[in-house]
Formats: C-alpha cells, structure tokens, sequence
C-alpha cells in the first residue's frame, strides 16, 4: 500500500499518469504531414501549370480545362459532404445561382465576371444557408433526399423564369478580349489558368479549414453526433459554416463555368446530372481527403467525356452504360476511395474500416 | 453538509410518459470529492446523469453548478459551463486519430490549433495513451477508448467529470489502473460523480455515494456507512438479506 502511495505521489508531483509513456512527438507528425501535403501541392501545381505547353490537341486541352473545373467543384463539395458528412445532392443549386448571376450581372449591368463570381459565390452561400435551415434537421439519407428536391426546385423555378430567359438559356455575347471581362478569342489557354487558379484556392481553402477548428469539429459531427455535444460542439452552426463555405466554392465555379462556355441554360445549370457531377469524383476519390475530390475528377471527368465522346453519338445510352459499370467497378475495387491506393485513408467513418 | 458544494441536485424529477424515472430527487456534491450514484439497474441513474448532463429536462426540480442552473441547457452549454462527461457505450470518433479525438475537447476552450494540440497532447498524457496519440481511435483496445473517452471529455476543462459505468467489465487490473487514472483526476481539482450499478468496483475507490432505488434516493453518505444500510441491502439483495 504504501508503494502504492509513492507511486500516486510520484506522479502528482510530475503531473503525469504513471503508468504510460511521454506524449509521443505527434506535433511533428501532424505538422509535417501537412508540410508534406503542402509540398505536393505546390509541385502539383507547377506540373499542370505547365501540362497545356506540349498539348496540341485542343480537344483534349477542353478536357482538362473541364476536369480542373469539377476538380474545384468537388473539392468545394467535399467540404460539406466529406468533411462534415453531409452528403447533398443538390449542389446543381449553388453552381447554378452562380452562374446565373454572373452571367446576369455582366449581360444586363457590365459588371466584369471577375467582380460577378464573388457575387455569384456569395449568393450561392447564402442559399446554401437557407436550405440548412430546415434540411440541417434532417439526417443522413433524410439530408440528402431533402437536398434532390430542393435541387430539382430550382432547376423548375429557373426553367420557368422569364427574367433569366427561362428555358432558352443566356448567351453571353463576345465583346473584346479581356482578362477583366474573363472573354477570349479562343478561351482554352487563359482558362486553363483561371480554372487553374480556382482549383488552387479551392485546394487552399480545404486545407486551411481541415486544419482547423472546423475541420476537427466537422469530421467528429460525422462521426458521431452525441459526442461531439458532450464535447461543446454547436452541431447545427458547424453544419451551416461548412455549407456556407461549400455553396461559396461551388458558386464560384459556376460563374467560371458560364464564362468559359459562353451560355448558361437551366439544364446545364442546374440539372441532377451536374449535382452528380459535382459530388461523385469527391466521393470516387475519397470522402474528407484533400486529395480525393482532384483524384476524383482526374479519372472520372476524362472516363465520362471520353466515353461520350466514343461510345454517344448513337444516342442509345450506351456510353452511360460505360459510364456507370466504370464507377461501379471502381467502388467494388476501392470503397474508401482512389487516395486508399496511396496510403491515405478516407475519412468515410468507423465503419467501413476493416477491424482486425 | 452544504459547506462547499460544486453541484446541487434539488428536488429532481423525470418521467417518461407513464414510467418514473427520478422522484424528487436532492443531494449534493462537494467540490473535490468522487460521488458514487449507486444503485440496481433500473433505479434512475442513468435518467439523472442524462439530466445533469443537459441531455434530459427534469420535469420539475433544478440543478445547479456552482450556485448556476445548468438543468434544461442541453448538452452543449452545459459541457461549456464545466461539466465533463464520458459514455457508457464507448463514442469515440472512429475515422479520427486520438489526439485528433481529444483535440476537439480542447477546441472547445481553444480557438487555435497548434494550442489547441498542445493542450490535448499534455491530456492524452496524463491518461496513459500518450504513446497512443497518433493511432486511429477504432484500434485502441476496450480500456483504451475507456481512457479516450476521459482524455476527451478532460479537455473540456471540465470542473465536473461524470463516468458512466467507467470501470464496468474491465479486468481486475484494468479496474485498477482506471481507478488509478480517477483518483488522479480528482487530483487535478476535478470533482467526479461515478455511476456504476456494480457496488464493490466503486466502494474504495469513492468518497461518499448516493444509492438510487426506483426512481428515488434510498441513501446518502460514506461507503461504508451505505452498505450496511438495511434498505440498499434490501434493494440489492432482497429481503432475506437483511438481517445477516
């Protein structure tokens, strides 16, 4: 007993636990994963900085173009639906209210796009705040089949809106060349860049914000709501701030997107097909990674316009059916996500991992 | 007995449609002291800790910590005015690492990070995992998680820790080296309140316990003063016990 007691008396006067080790040098190891993480993001960047020069293909430089876009778009996505776990199915909503207003403001007003996607972005948080509101009630499957319809809600409003041209969609016409304006001869290069420059400051804001209070506070609201409770975590505030910042990022994009094709119709706006688009390379690539959303895109924007491309002129589905198999396959083969093929686990929850 | 209670429970009640829970239940907890909520399973305890948790809303009755209601607050407040908790069914964050884990106790006195690590990595060692830190939470064995559960709910700064059933189906010397862990706890100025049905984990380990029977208090006061009390050995073991 009185061994007992030195062995108390020990550790009170060290403050520590006795029977346990020193806290391992995690400070290091956090720290330089994400030194690491930083690293590879800057060489990345450099990389397709430089990946257009020896394409000559024009075709295929549209293809990257548009998979940098999405891979903006899914990182924005990832934010919502990875990290905090909210999975929406109707982000079309966000992307579309960006766009729109981008292109509404430059069309009707001439304020220059590069002013008009801060617009868009802030509008497209703001709404992504009002669908919280109620949807943010509802959980899981609930949230998303929620999300859907107020998707779909939109895409009829818009449709049926004769202020934003309704049905027929709005060309934006070309006036001079301008990096201002965002308006080019032949857009392919310069977009390259400002898609270029969108992916970076999407990638940027995942990462500041996953090394954050939030990111910590959202990944454990998905893992388990209780608990994150007992822990002083204000759930509902946090699912708002991540679907603030998700709407933001994904807004912007649009306005990006209606620039660089030059028209902006309901369909290519707001339609399920683009809320898939948005949400599937963050979940082919790995839920609450970094690097999931870009993996995402790099493989299944080019499989999806590739397979268009050679197997849809005959208008009979099959390139869907390509398509779909592809993503199946790639699920069967990695359900936590391509970034699992480098080591990095997917934050998918508990689960999903394989207990020893 | 009101000398220098941290916590009073005042004349707590709570049903549940039809079914009673806690009937007009009072005690108090000095500050510094580990309170054993005792009793058979059925007996209210896990309603009250839910109710004192900001889990549940008594009916009618209040809680007070440190003279202040926190009864009806919800969970989140009432973590944030200073009471700690841990859960019976372990809820750890399974996709997360444990200093990640514990990390977002301390976010919630800490804004920033590199603080905010710093804070969690100083809990994590004082409850043992610290060679542990960096492993993910869901392959940390049982008394493990029970460990992180505390860590966690330590870096909430709480000045009320309640475990709940901390010590239930650990091995004799997991037992012991969580109460190891408690006592040091209670060392760092943390008053507990432990609820545990099974009686002999928690007596040497408590200061004072308050035994619950169907819903209401059946007795009051030092462990060794409450085993030989003829009513709780009667609600634990039945009438024939009690005159032996």
């Amino acid at each position: 007993m009185t061994r007992m007691q030195e062995v108390t008396h020990s550790a009170k006067a060290e403050g520590t636990f006795p029977l346990m080790g020193r806290p391992s040098l995690s400070v290091n190891a956090i720290t330089r994963r994400r030194k690491q993480e930083l690293i590879t993001g800057a060489v990345l960047l450099m990389v397709l900085a430089l990946l257009p020069l020896p394409i000559e293909n024009s075709y295929l430089r549209n293809l990257i173009v548009v998979t940098l876009l999405y891979a903006g778009l899914a990182q924005g996505w990832n934010i919502l639906g990875g990290y905090c776990g909210q999975i929406s199915l109707g982000h079309a909503l966000y992307f579309g209210i960006g766009a729109y207003t981008s292109t509404i403001l430059f069309t009707r007003l001439g304020i220059p796009p590069t002013l008009g996607l801060f617009a868009g972005a802030a509008l497209a948080a703001l709404a992504a705040l009002l669908v919280g509101w109620p949807c943010f009630r509802l959980s899981g499957h609930y949230y998303a089949i929620a999300t859907l319809v107020v998707g779909l809600m939109g895409l009829l409003l818009v449709t049926n809106w004769d202020f934003v041209n309704a049905a027929m969609g709005i060309t934006i016409p070309f006036k001079r060349e301008s990096w201002i304006d965002l308006e080019f001869r032949i857009p392919i290069q310069p977009f390259h860049y400002v898609m270029l420059a969108y992916v970076a400051v999407a990638w940027i804001v995942a990462y500041v914000v996953e090394g954050s209070r939030w990111g910590f506070i959202w990944r454990a609201v998905k893992d388990d709501v209780v608990a994150a409770r007992s822990l002083g975590v204000r759930v509902f505030l946090s699912k708002m701030a991540a679907a603030a910042i998700s709407g933001a990022i994904v807004g912007a994009g649009g306005a990006l997107y209606a620039q660089f094709i030059g028209f902006i119709d309901p369909d290519s706006g707001l339609g399920l097909s683009v809320s898939v688009l948005i949400a599937l390379p963050a979940v082919v690539g790995g839920v609450g990674t970094l690097w999931g959303p870009l993996l995402g895109a790099a493989v299944l924007i080019p499989m999806q316009q590739l397979s268009a491309a050679w197997l849809g002129g005959a208008g009979n589905g099959v390139d869907l059916m390509f398509y779909g198999a592809l993503i199946v396959a790639l699920a069967l083969a990695r359900p936590q996500g391509l970034v699992s093929l480098f080591g990095v686990h997917s934050q998918a929850g508990g689960e999903v991992v394989d207990e020893p | 007995m009101s000398l220098d209670a941290i916590l009073q429970v005042r004349g707590v009640s709570k049903s549940f449609g039809r079914v009673v829970a806690n009937i007009d239940i009072s005690f108090e907890v000095a500050r510094g002291e580990i309170l054993g909520l005792i009793g058979p399973n059925g007996a209210g305890k896990t309603t009250l800790f839910a109710s004192i948790a900001g889990l549940e809303t008594p009916d009618s009755g209040e809680i007070l910590l440190e003279g202040r209601r926190i009864s009806g607050l919800g969970p989140v407040a009432c973590t944030l005015a200073g009471i700690g908790r841990t859960f019976q069914v372990v809820r750890s964050f399974d996709s997360m690492t444990v200093l990640e884990n514990v990390m977002v106790g301390a976010f919630s006195r800490i804004a920033r990070s590199r603080p905010a690590m710093a804070r969690a990595l100083e809990v994590i060692g004082f409850c043992g995992l610290g060679a542990r830190a960096d492993t993910p939470a869901h392959s940390l064995t049982p008394p493990e998680k029970r460990r992180l559960e505390v860590a966690r709910a330590l870096a909430t700064e709480p000045r009320v820790l309640l475990l709940d059933e901390m010590l239930t189906g650990l091995t004799p010397t997991e037992a012991q080296a969580g109460m190891q862990l408690v006592r040091a706890v209670r060392d760092r100025g943390v008053t507990i309140i432990m609820v545990e049905h099974v009686m002999e984990i928690l007596l040497p380990l408590i200061d004072r316990a308050v035994v619950l029977h169907l819903g209401g208090k059946l007795a009051e006061g030092s462990p060794a003063v409450v085993v030989r009390d003829p009513e709780v050995i009667r609600a634990y073991l039945g009438d024939r016990y009690v005159a032996a």
